[in-house]
């Protein structure tokens, strides 16, 4: 086995043994990156020297005896997350050479746990996709297929799981980002619960909607990093101040008395693919032959959450986004010359096509005349949609879904048509909608080699429960153990 | 058409977005198909619903007004594309 092929867990162990230091995994990263990205693309930014001069402080704590579950491990982040002195770019133009002067707050967490910052990976810009297509920078390919998408927008992390270039990474998720990336590369994903990880220092796309989270190789290093990244922020207000469990400790009990909702809308989805269809039911089989009780529950609401969220997210992101005009950060249009021109040059030929159609979609959602016919009626069906979780929740204790209809898609499929594009987003949007955690671990592969993932959404803050319906179905597969020829 | 393409050039505008004729034409053609679809919203009847825009329900945040270390100024000023004398600089606002 390659030290670039480990688990968190499994690096862990050695480093701890001192079998292994932090600068001979990192230098194992850092030319798998050099072997392989060339035919990925996952990273924009591949912070070597400062990766090796964490390894080097990281192996120092460790000989004093100071190791913390992520002390000297490898990790990737996607690129908005802010990193002092490391260009954070969003994948847009607007931000090509964007420093940031301080970390954001899970970019801390990390540091303080000794972790190595291997790079800065691609993304759907402004996390506006579901194909890392819309990167301003560079191309995302799948690693099991490098003619698909990766999935997006966290396609970089997920592409770089999967292909051995880091041994973990964080992503973003505002509407299935983390997790539908997760699936099409088989790796595993988490959205956390809204308010269980501070976004200070994330860049905004939509603010009531948007969680980090982790992404990895296996359902234990998913937990370590929750466990790493969670937990209430001063310098962000919607963080929720409540006690944080050790998540690792939810990845021994067996499923007995745990009761599986299966929503009966979601098998009649248009365009669910039967592949998918067939391995989630296989996932829910095996999860029912380990002790638990398989429910029907319903979420009347599902036809309705592709059309609310896509007049949320795009308001709030019009208005997240106003802030991008040339003058405090970012690029600047030098071609005109007074100010009203200079923001509308600068935005024009920063922004790409997928981000200015949502700001004008948003824009004109939110305008005079507009905005109760959409953002006030989005708003209430939200409410709707929340509610038909609660009810479920009463019945069950995790619902399973699939991630995407589809396995990966070939790249170019959909880039012209956004509708298309946004339907393909219907089984991850509801959880975002209702500030629910849910997650993607591999649960197969359809008949063309494609990894394909199962959702599991929790209650608010049952994120503990999800890890360990998850963990059991890893150990009763093997999906998470099989690697792409790259 | 459900958006035309003054509304889209007026929505660029209020945006400060600057589109060309092509542009125009073709974010009218794909936003309208999109808002189109968006339309299935008006089957629901949310009458009485309160609309929510937080999913978690949030409190108001207090804390004393206390005078804290910020971020420098000649940090604050390092990525700014124009600057002079520890300010922005920004085209002529007054025409």
């Amino acid at each position: 086995m390659q030290l670039y092929e480990l688990t968190i867990q499994q690096a862990h162990a050695l480093l701890k043994g001192k079998e292994i230091s932090a600068q001979e995994l990192t230098r194992a990263v850092l030319d798998r990156i050099d072997a392989v990205d060339d035919k990925v693309g996952a990273y924009i930014t591949v912070a070597r020297e400062t990766a090796m001069g964490q390894a080097e402080l990281a192996d120092q704590a460790i000989s004093q005896g100071n190791i913390f579950p992520l002390t000297g491990i490898p990790l990737a982040l996607k690129d908005l997350m802010c990193t002092q002195d490391l260009r954070t770019t969003c994948g847009s133009k607007i931000l090509e050479n964007f420093v940031p002067p301080y970390d954001a707050t899970v970019v801390k967490k990390l540091k303080k746990e000794g972790a190595v910052i291997v790079g800065k990976v691609n993304m759907d810009e402004f996390a506006m996709g579901s194909s890392t297509e819309n990167s301003g920078l560079q191309p995302t390919y799948n690693p099991w297929d490098l003619t698909r998408i990766p999935g997006g927008s966290s396609g970089g992390s997920a592409a770089a799981i999967a292909a051995d270039m880091c041994i973990g990474a964080l992503g973003s998720d505002t509407g299935g980002s983390i997790r539908q990336p997760a699936s099409h590369c088989g790796v595993v994903g988490m959205k956390p619960t809204y308010g269980r990880v501070s976004r200070f220092g994330l860049v905004a796309f939509a603010s009531s909607l948007d969680q980090i989270g982790p992404l990895a190789k296996d359902v234990t290093d998913c937990a370590v990093l929750m466990n790493a990244i969670c937990g209430y922020d001063s310098q962000d207000s919607t963080s929720v101040p409540r006690d944080v469990p050790d998540y690792t400790t939810f990845l021994k009990d067996s499923l007995n008395g745990v009761v599986v909702g299966i929503p009966k809308e979601y098998s009649d989805v248009a365009g669910l693919n039967p592949d998918v269809s067939k391995k989630v039911q296989q996932a829910a089989n095996t999860i029912e032959g380990m002790g638990a009780e398989c429910v029907e529950v319903s979420l009347p609401h599902t036809e309705y959450v592709v059309a609310a969220y896509y007049v949320i997210a795009p308001c709030e992101a019009s208005s997240n986004l106003a802030r991008y005009d040339g003058v405090k950060y970012g690029f600047r249009a030098e071609d005109r010359h007074n100010l009203i021109e200079m923001y509308q040059s600068t935005r024009s030929k920063g922004f790409g096509p997928e981000v200015q159609r949502r700001i004008i979609l948003g824009t004109y959602s939110l305008s005079a005349g507009y905005y109760d016919a959409y953002y006030g009626k989005a708003s209430q069906v939200r409410t709707l949609i929340i509610e038909d979780f609660k009810k479920a929740f009463e019945a069950c204790d995790v619902i399973l879904a699939p991630v995407a209809p589809t396995p990966a898609f070939e790249i170019g499929a959909k880039v012209d048509d956004p509708l298309t594009m946004y339907l393909s987003d219907i089984f991850t949007l509801s959880a975002n909608l209702a500030g629910i955690p849910g997650m993607s671990v591999p649960c197969g592969f359809s008949s063309e080699g494609l990894p394909i993932g199962l959702q599991i959404m929790g209650n608010h803050f049952d994120e503990g429960m999800l890890l360990k319906v998850a963990y059991n179905f890893e150990q009763a597969t093997d999906f998470h153990t099989l690697k792409p020829t790259l | 058409m459900k958006i035309t393409k003054d509304e889209v050039m007026h929505v660029a505008n209020l945006a400060r977005l600057d589109m060309d004729e092509a542009s125009i034409d073709k974010f009218a053609d794909q936003i309208g198909t999109i808002l189109e679809y968006v339309d299935v919203l008006n089957r629901v009847d949310t009458q009485g619903v309160t609309p929510t825009s937080h999913a978690i329900s949030l409190t108001n945040v207090f804390r004393e007004d206390q005078e804290k270390k910020t971020l420098e100024r000649d940090k604050a000023l390092a990525n700014a594309p124009q600057k002079e004398d520890g300010n922005f600089v920004v085209p002529k606002v007054i025409t």
